[in-house]
């Protein structure tokens, strides 16, 4: 199934604003972030583990257990906030 | 009745936003409002004035309007409220420029302060902005602080730490 992965703010400036991926049945955010991890490069260091990251599915925080839904989601990697 | 969130590139005017905020509410007594500015240094670095040029905010299309709705649904269950408007802006913002207000309306001033400051607390750690200031020797994106994900727990939620853990900051960019 796709996955339309999102990049913000210091992220979308290392790896650009965003790539649609085809992940497994199953796949949670974990696994999806390990897949990027694995590319090496600007993927590996921006989406470190270890890094402050946070992530949202479908524009709503998540950790990284969540699971995708079928038919399709939006995965967001970004920096904690610092909005107000 | 107008919207109760909006994110935007333009100014806004506090005092037509807090009219607009009790217009006809006569059950209304009272309104707290805060507003956020741009500064021009970082006092806990101690920078001198000035240094912070202009800066830049960026936010995420959908979701942090969602989630802002998402926070005044929460405040409106935990306080007596009447009303509440949140107004965001992103892009270039100079210092001295207004960054953001929150306006709360209640029958009573603690109800008002408290939700307001519920509602900064909330915003600070939950709803996706973020900001990067250019300065003399470059630009660098804003950390997060620790101190913010306290506040929102004082109100009994953990911020699903927003802030880096505890110890030395990531450098800035």
């Amino acid at each position: 199934m796709k996955v339309d992965v999102r990049y913000f703010a210091s992220i979308r400036e290392a790896l650009g604003s965003g790539e649609t991926l085809e992940v497994a049945q199953g796949a949670t955010v974990a696994s999806v972030r390990d897949v990027l991890i694995a590319r090496g490069g600007a993927h590996a260091s921006a989406l470190a583990r270890g890094k402050a990251l946070r992530t949202a599915l479908n524009k709503v925080l998540c950790d990284d257990a969540a699971r995708l839904p079928e038919g399709g989601a939006e995965l967001a990697f970004f920096p904690p906030v610092t909005g107000g | 009745m107008q919207p109760r969130v909006a994110i935007q590139t333009a100014d806004f005017d506090l005092g037509a936003e807090v009219a607009a905020l009790r217009a006809g509410d006569a059950g209304v007594g009272g309104v707290v409002a805060f507003v956020g500015t741009v500064r021009d240094r970082h006092l806990s670095h101690g920078e001198p004035a000035g240094s912070i040029r202009s800066m830049e905010l960026e936010h995420y299309p959908g979701m942090t309007e969602a989630a802002i709705e998402a926070m005044i649904d929460q405040a409106m269950q935990r306080f007596e409220l009447r009303a509440v408007r949140v107004i965001h802006r992103v892009g270039e913002l100079q210092p001295l420029d207004q960054i953001m207000m929150v306006a709360v309306s209640a029958a009573h001033r603690g109800q008002a302060f408290q939700a307001c400051e519920f509602l900064m607390d909330y915003l600070k750690t939950q709803a996706p902005f973020w900001k990067k200031e250019q300065t003399a020797a470059g630009s660098r994106w804003i950390d997060a602080r620790s101190s913010d994900d306290a506040a929102l727990a004082r109100w009994g939620i953990a911020a699903a730490s927003n802030a880096p853990a505890a110890g030395p900051l990531e450098p800035h960019s």
